[in-house]
């Protein structure tokens, strides 16, 4: 559920920003372009499946319509759930339409996206506007994002809460040589209202039970203040005719976790209609305040919480991508292209055990996974 | 935490000083930054996508790739 909630606010303003900062170009308006997606995402247990269709249209030379439908189609036996409850699935749908409008040097984007599962209801309003400055060299970017999410929990009626997200970003491009471009992103998240994950529990030390442990839910906190900052850079290496790219994000928050992640990429054209590609991503963060993988006795302290998203973890992943080009000569469309994108994704927990494999209670081997992320989608200019 | 913070404001202050100068790159010059390879993104659902299984799955958030990423190409 606190996944979701992320999904809500995060998917739809990172698609908006995408799709300004996919333009390729500084005040154009993005490429007319439609994407017909099949994602797929297989590890610890979930499965997650479905569609994402994007069509990107202009109104005349000023106006760009974006429209983006997505789903979700999510089975679950994870490690919470196989420990705590019973495997689910469940279907979320997800529909964005996108604005923007070119004057001069100025483009402006407007967003909404509303998101529908059984338990969870989000709607979230983006803005944003961008300026080119210094001959075309810099672009400046700021934005706002307002999400109003509605969690109601499946098998009891009387349950509904709310949470507000309050997302605040400000982003620069700049093109430093001729093969050189680098840009830096600072945003900052408000979460208030109901942030936990109605299903999930935390256990806590109880000697009367078989297991040595018994479940109580989490109980977090109402608010949640967070800011990162990403500085990323692409460079053009002109003896290959190819191209390298890094980034690192540093990230903090109020509930004491403090991250940093590391992205390193190399793309490739081959023959005429080929491109290639490969990255390396590195997550470390360290776990939330109130945090815990097995705590002391029963209410032992305002804030608990096991949701092993907020422990002290590792994620390392590969990624290759392969990209082939058709359609120059095609009256219907300027170009197309096939593309298949594949990501190994291994997490690796330093407090989070494995209850399902037993063991002394407190003592049982730390969990890890592997999840292997799939795309094949295919993508036409018009 | 601090100390990156620290630089990275550092490069970002670096960043913004190439602003205050004449452009140094010219619009005939810029044929490498607009190859597609070069873009931040160049498939954006793609993208959106893979940030979302992140996002879904880690404590951190935001910023998960740098905003108005024109390159100034046309």
């Amino acid at each position: 559920m606190p996944l979701r909630r992320l999904v809500s606010l995060r998917l739809p303003g990172l698609l908006l920003v995408l799709l300004a900062a996919g333009k390729g170009a500084a005040a154009v308006l993005p490429e007319e372009r439609a994407d017909l997606l099949y994602h797929r995402y297989d590890g610890g247990g979930v499965k997650v499946d479905g569609p994402s269709v994007l069509v990107r249209k202009n109104l005349g030379s000023s106006v760009s319509l974006g429209l983006n439908y997505y789903v979700d189609r999510v089975t679950s036996a994870s490690i919470d759930v196989v420990t705590t409850a019973s495997e689910y699935t469940e279907k979320r749908t997800e529909q964005s339409v996108f604005v923007d409008y070119l004057r001069e040097k100025t483009t402006m984007s407007l967003g909404y996206t509303r998101s529908e599962e059984s338990d969870f209801d989000a709607s979230t309003a983006s803005v944003g506007i961008s300026q080119d400055l210094f001959g075309d060299l810099t672009t400046v970017s700021i934005g706002f994002a307002y999400g109003d999410n509605d969690i109601s929990k499946n098998g009891d009626d009387n349950f509904h809460e709310n949470a507000k997200v309050r997302s605040y970003r400000v982003g620069l491009s700049q093109i430093l040589t001729r093969n050189l471009v680098m840009s830096i992103a600072y945003e900052s998240i408000i979460d208030d209202g109901y942030l936990n994950n109605p299903y999930r529990s935390v256990r806590y030390r109880d000697a009367g039970t078989s297991l040595g442990y018994a479940y109580q839910p989490e109980v977090y906190p109402d608010t949640r203040n967070s800011s990162a900052i990403a500085l990323r850079g692409n460079y053009f290496l002109e003896q290959w005719g190819s191209a390298v790219n890094a980034g690192v994000r540093f990230y903090e928050d109020n509930w004491g976790i403090d991250a940093i992640t590391y992205e390193l990429g190399y793309t490739f054209p081959y023959a005429e209609n080929w491109i290639f590609e490969a990255s390396l991503r590195r997550h470390e963060q360290n776990e939330a305040d109130f945090y815990s993988d097995l705590f002391p006795y029963q209410n032992a302290q305002n804030y608990l919480a096991r949701d092993k998203e907020l422990s002290n973890f590792t994620s390392t992943a590969f990624g290759v991508g392969a990209s082939y080009e058709f359609g120059r000569s095609w009256s219907l469309i300027d170009r197309g292209s096939l593309n298949f994108q594949y990501d190994w994704i291994y997490f690796d927990y330093n407090d989070f055990r494995d209850l399902e494999e037993g063991g002394a209670v407190g003592e049982e081997p730390e969990y890890s996974f592997s999840a292997y992320v799939t795309r094949i989608f295919a993508s036409f200019w018009f | 935490m601090r100390a990156n913070l620290n630089l990275l404001c550092t490069c970002s202050l670096l960043l913004l000083a190439g602003c205050a100068t004449e452009p140094w790159v010219k619009p005939y010059e810029r044929a490498n930054l607009a190859n597609p390879i070069m873009s931040f993104n160049r498939d954006p659902v793609s993208a959106s996508y893979l940030h979302h299984v992140y996002d879904s799955r880690e404590g951190a958030r935001g910023a998960g790739i740098a905003s108005g990423g024109g390159c100034g190409c046309n």
